[in-house]
């Protein structure tokens, strides 16, 4: 990959005249604007990360605890306590529906950040140390791609954490279903972001700059980090966008199959679990987490779809 | 060809093995084993009961050793027995594979006959309103949660308009086969709109690129028509790519099957692994999954052939 063009255009409108020149991060916002699919989604997702984030607040103002089970006020119809109704147990649907976002949307982007770190640090090795580390790598993302996932992930979802010696307390937490999906999406995300970057390496590495640097003798972790990797950092963000919807649907069919977060603690996912049963008394149940899981999932790749047109005009 | 074959078939079966091991131990990490769930039922047994069973059935040996003797065994056929289905392995597993093979290739061939028309439509012309409909369509279809999309079809053709059954293979034995594809729309349907639209957008941009080409210019200049370069030039080296995404995706599809499955209790091997890893029944759900895994693999090794059929230049015999 050549060196920023903006980089370039800058310079020489700065050399050659008075006028102010454009920098690359304004050229890029100006790109990125020009999508306006990508920026109305960017704006749903900050609207629905601001509502998850004040789900304990619109409980207080609601009084309604998400949790309190209430088998006397089941299915209720929407009122101005509950807003979007309640569920079988009697729990409000619209408080607990901004607590799953806080779920699922936690799960997505930490499990998406996590999954590029491995992803790009497992790319820059076996992009630029090649030979046998190259080809071990390889092999494990090829195995990884190819294989159906979902039966196995179910597997390693329904692993009992005490026969590996995992101490009890930790096992008993509330949030270890959290941890444990975390752990689960990154192992399956990384490998898209290692292909990406081992191909952008092996190119790189070819480049003068790099042979210039090799030839001013700075070690290999120095050019991995100071040379290669700001030049592989666009697609990384681009694909890493992109990975978060899918993240995310990982984690809500895991927990719809039951073996993802586990209830109490509620996710778009496991709110979904009893909806097929309690489709004729409940419709409501089964269309609202749903409705939430699409719209992030699809916001979050318009908003990828947009970054990647606005970092890399030449594609398409 | 042949020596390529071979090789890719060895390869095959390195997989396979180093698969099985590691599912036996993940397996082996599940909560209970079988000898302590039967203990749990039935209060007559004492604790030097279970202890002797564990050592009747092996399972108080070393992992390591319980896998080679699994092995030895598997590989001369004899899979063991499934707890929850009182039969040999093979038994319930083969009629399960069947019906996923005829879930996955509808839907397959499906997505095949809308996606690539539909791709090439787009590319060629982009920026159209029929390429942003056919993109918007795309990214809905892999945006959708594909449990939640099969929970709306069941909502609109089932209870809604009651059209089609809503679960279940067939309506029992000697319903016919016009039943047994009633009984297939739905599934079929779900698992189609999903795959179709990734397929989608790879062939649309596989035809971009290749629609920039210089032959395509040639073409173009010495006064073939658009049609004719599209279908004629473009197509075969456009196919290149999408079949290696086709490829690839066939784990994609086998995931997308066992959600489905699940989500319409269509028996097949989707679903029988999900019972299995649930019931606890460990020897179905192992040999479950290294099924599904050979029909993955086989299924690449089918789309490779593809490739070096669809491109000249490729040759496998070294």
């Amino acid at each position: 990959m050549p060196a920023e063009p903006a980089h370039a255009a800058a310079l020489a409108a700065g050399r050659g005249s008075a006028r102010r020149p454009t920098s690359p991060g304004r050229l890029l916002l100006r790109r990125f604007l020009r999508h306006h699919l990508a920026v109305a989604s960017g704006g749903v997702l900050v609207v629905l990360l601001l509502a998850s984030l004040a789900a304990p607040l619109v409980a207080r103002l609601l009084e309604v605890d998400p949790d309190a089970v209430d088998l006397l006020n089941r299915f209720a119809p929407a009122d101005a306590r509950h807003p979007l109704g309640t569920d079988e147990l009697g729990r409000d649907v619209l408080v607990r529906l901004l607590e799953g976002g806080r779920v699922s949307l936690f799960v997505g982007l930490t499990g998406a950040v996590a999954a590029a770190v491995i992803g790009t640090a497992a790319g820059l090795l076996a992009g630029y140390l090649g030979g046998r580390t190259d080809a071990v790598l390889m092999r494990l993302v090829d195995a990884v791609i190819a294989l159906p996932l979902l039966p196995l992930l179910i597997v390693l979802a329904a692993v009992d954490l005490g026969k590996l010696g995992f101490p009890e307390a930790l096992i008993r937490d509330e949030d270890a279903s959290l941890w444990r999906i975390l752990v689960i999406v990154t192992l399956v995300g990384w490998t898209g972001t290692a292909r990406l970057v081992r191909g952008a390496t092996l190119s790189l590495r070819e480049q003068d700059f790099v042979r210039a640097a090799e030839a001013l003798g700075a070690g290999p972790l120095t050019i991995m980090r100071r040379h290669i990797l700001p030049n592989v950092a666009s697609p990384v963000i681009v694909a890493t966008t992109l990975s978060i919807g899918n993240v995310i649907l990982v984690e809500s069919v895991l927990s719809f199959l039951g073996l993802g977060i586990q209830p109490p603690l509620p996710s778009w996912g496991n709110m979904l679990t009893g909806a097929q049963e309690l489709i004729w008394q409940a419709p409501g149940l089964a269309v609202w987490p749903g409705c939430l899981i699409f719209l992030t999932v699809i916001s979050f790749n318009f908003l990828g779809d947009g970054l990647q047109d606005a970092m890399d005009p030449r594609a398409d | 060809m042949l020596s390529f074959l071979i090789r890719r078939l060895l390869g095959a079966g390195l997989v396979l093995l180093v698969m099985s091991l590691v599912v036996y131990v993940l397996l082996g990490l599940m909560p209970g084993d079988p000898i302590d769930l039967m203990a749990s039922g039935d209060p007559n047994m004492t604790s030097a009961d279970v202890a002797r069973l564990k050592a009747l059935y092996g399972l108080d040996r070393p992992l390591l050793e319980r896998y080679a003797n699994w092995l030895v065994a598997a590989l001369q056929g004899d899979f063991g027995f499934s707890r929850l289905y009182a039969v040999p392995v093979l038994d319930v597993l083969l009629p399960r594979l069947a019906n996923t093979c005829l879930l996955m290739g509808a839907a397959f061939l499906i997505s095949l006959l809308v996606a690539l028309p539909a791709g090439m439509l787009a590319a060629a012309r982009p920026r159209s309103w029929l390429d942003y409909g056919i993109n918007l369509f795309a990214f809905a279809g892999f945006s959708i949660p594909s449990f939640w999309l099969a929970l709306l079809l069941i909502l609109l053709f089932a209870v809604e308009l009651g059209w089609l059954p809503a679960s279940g293979t067939s309506a029992g034995a000697g319903a016919g086969w016009l039943d047994r594809l009633r009984h297939l729309v739905l599934p079929v349907m779900t698992l189609s709109i999903v795959s179709t639209a990734s397929l989608v957008r790879f062939t649309r941009a596989a035809m971009l690129e290749t629609l920039r080409a210089d032959y395509v210019r040639t073409a173009r200049a010495k006064g073939l028509s658009f049609r004719v370069v599209l279908t004629g030039h473009a197509l075969r080296n456009a196919m290149i790519p999408v079949v290696t995404i086709l490829a690839l995706d066939f784990g994609t599809l086998f995931s997308g099957a066992l959600v489905v499955e699940t989500m319409f209790a269509h028996l097949g091997m989707g679903k029988l692994i999900y019972d299995a890893v649930m019931g606890n029944d460990f020897n179905l759900a192992l040999v479950g999954l290294l099924f599904a895994t050979l029909v993955t693999l086989l299924a690449n090794l089918g789309a490779d052939m593809v490739y070096a059929a669809l491109d000249p230049r490729i040759s496998y015999a070294r």
